[in-house]
């Protein structure tokens, strides 16, 4: 096997790994608006890290935080919807961000590998990226865990009993924006919620407990992109896209099975 | 410590609690206080300003004006008035407990047995029945060895025979650990015998008192009308049948009592 497939399977295994128990968070706390809106306004924060020349990953993380903040901010002055908020927010991230990098004359952008991904692309910078961020990530949320799945399954009783719910959740917001950063590579930005939330929603059926739930959408999420990756190798289909609808057929099996007595 | 004109026995004291959301008054010119051992309602019609009262006296939501006092490092056990878990998080009752005390099991168990709920420990809490799951609440209530017991309206969902055990059930509770117990209830019958005051809420204090008195009290039945004050009685009678565990009808020959709960209040 070449080099840069080992690479492929190696950024897309780490990455659906650390996005089964995020992803499980997002299907719990019913964030997956939300997390689609912030992966769409990555592609801003790409095109503002070319302009001021930092690192691309850094600058989808700074990005996609200012969002959240924005975000909570027009939230807490109400009048709008939540969803309806979101709505206008994600097409107009996406499309700012397309707006600006057209901008860029000079610069060869490939646009559709930041929209649909290019995982054979996966550079080692890349992996160090996905590696060291997703172990952030990782132990960041195991520190958080009952905290974080008290103040899901109930807020005011979680902020009764002392859990720290404000601090909590942008934490949650920041860990969000890192694998965000991370997956871009592999999956592009309009694909990303789906790696998050398919696995999660499949591993559902199977599990008893919600740490089996997060394990089992890992383990899930990373069978989905092994297959997906050869599939595309096979089929000569576009990697990212077919990643998603391995992740998907999963899910489909998943629905159909007959259910065990229990 | 306690503050001026409170009672040594002191939990939550506030004076004067004003709150308005979007121009509009729903608390004015609040006092309320309770004491360890004292079993406090909390009745008003709907959008009285209860639930925003008891958030207020959990630091929940900051009062526009008045002071609130809470006995230093006070332990609160509170139960939400409602648990409305997502079908996609897969939690066990025992594993909703452990979120609120850490997971020691032996606290778990001893919480759901002095609710009676301890057989529904490894169900999953989507399968539970609403009284079991008011139970299941309750007992996460008592993990932090409450000095305060606050309940948000604790008999929701439950059927009346299940209303008046509950209620029963907070009375032992309080007997036996001596807390001071806040509850928000929007009927005053129900809760008569488990109450020693009731406060009249209806975005001002109406009345307070012992609920015999309050039940008489004008501004109680200008509130809820005489037809509830004065028209409500017990119902009386007794049954023929009994039902066995699995729920069938046991005829009863005429004229024996039946073995359990010959005279039962009905609404």
């Amino acid at each position: 096997m070449d080099e840069f497939l080992w690479r492929a399977l190696l950024g897309g295994v780490g990455l659906a790994v650390v996005a089964g128990p995020l992803g499980s968070f997002i299907v719990w706390r019913r964030m997956a608006f939300f997390g689609d809106a912030l992966a769409h306004s990555a592609l801003l924060g790409v095109a503002l890290a070319f302009l001021l020349d930092v690192n691309l990953n850094l600058g989808v993380v700074v990005v996609c935080l200012a969002l959240a903040a924005l975000l909570a901010w027009l939230q807490s002055r109400g009048g709008l919807a939540g969803d309806t908020l979101l709505g206008v927010f994600a097409p107009s991230a996406l499309s700012l961000g397309l707006v600006a990098i057209a901008f860029m004359e000079r610069l060869r952008v490939d646009l559709i590998s930041y929209l649909f991904g290019d995982i054979l692309a996966v550079s080692p910078v890349d992996l160090a990226w996905i590696y060291g961020g997703g172990a952030v990530v990782l132990a960041a949320l195991a520190v958080m865990w009952r905290p974080l799945l008290a103040m899901t399954v109930h807020e005011e009783l979680a902020r009764v009993e002392g859990v720290p719910v404000e601090r909590f959740r942008l934490a949650f917001i920041a860990l969000l924006a890192i694998v965000i950063a991370a997956a871009m590579k592999i999956v592009g930005v309009l694909l990303i919620t789906s790696l998050l939330i398919i696995p999660a929603a499949t591993a559902r059926r199977f599990a008893r407990s919600p740490e089996a739930m997060a394990m089992l959408a890992a383990a899930f999420g990373a069978v989905a992109v092994a297959a997906g990756l050869y599939a595309s190798l096979v089929l000569d289909t576009p990697s990212g896209p077919t990643v998603v609808v391995a992740a998907a057929f999963a899910f489909a099996v998943s629905v159909v099975l007959p259910r065990r007595a229990s | 410590m306690s503050p001026d004109g409170a009672p040594a026995a002191a939990l939550i004291h506030a004076r004067g609690i004003e709150k308005s959301v979007a121009g509009r008054p729903i608390l004015s010119h609040v006092d309320i206080d309770v004491a360890s051992g004292e079993i406090v309602t909390l009745i008003g019609p709907n959008g009285a300003g209860k639930s925003t009262l008891l958030r207020i006296l959990l630091r929940l939501v900051a009062p526009d004006r008045g002071e609130l006092w809470h006995r230093p490092a006070l332990r609160v056990g509170y139960m939400p008035q409602r648990l409305a878990l997502d079908e996609l998080l897969p939690l066990t009752v025992s594993r909703f407990l452990a979120l609120g005390n850490g997971g020691r099991r032996a606290d778990l168990s001893a919480a759901l047995a002095e609710v009676g709920a301890a057989g529904v420990a490894a169900a999953p809490v989507q399968a539970i029945s609403g009284g079991e799951l008011q139970r299941v609440l309750l007992a996460r209530a008592l993990l932090c060895d409450p000095q305060l017991l606050v309940l948000d309206e604790p008999v929701q969902g439950v059927d009346l025979l299940g209303q008046q055990e509950l209620f029963g059930l907070i009375v032992a509770i309080r007997n036996r650990r001596r807390c001071g117990v806040l509850m928000v209830s929007h009927d005053l019958h129900l809760v008569m015998a488990a109450t020693d005051r009731v406060v009249c809420l209806n975005h001002h204090v109406c009345c307070t008192g012992h609920p015999e008195a309050v039940s008489r009290h004008p501004a109680y039945l200008a509130l809820f009308g005489p037809q509830l004050g004065e028209g409500f009685a017990l119902y009386t009678h007794h049954h023929d049948h009994v039902h066995d565990p699995a729920g069938h009808i046991v005829e009863l020959p005429r004229g024996s009592e039946p073995p359990s709960a010959p005279d039962h209040p009905h609404g």
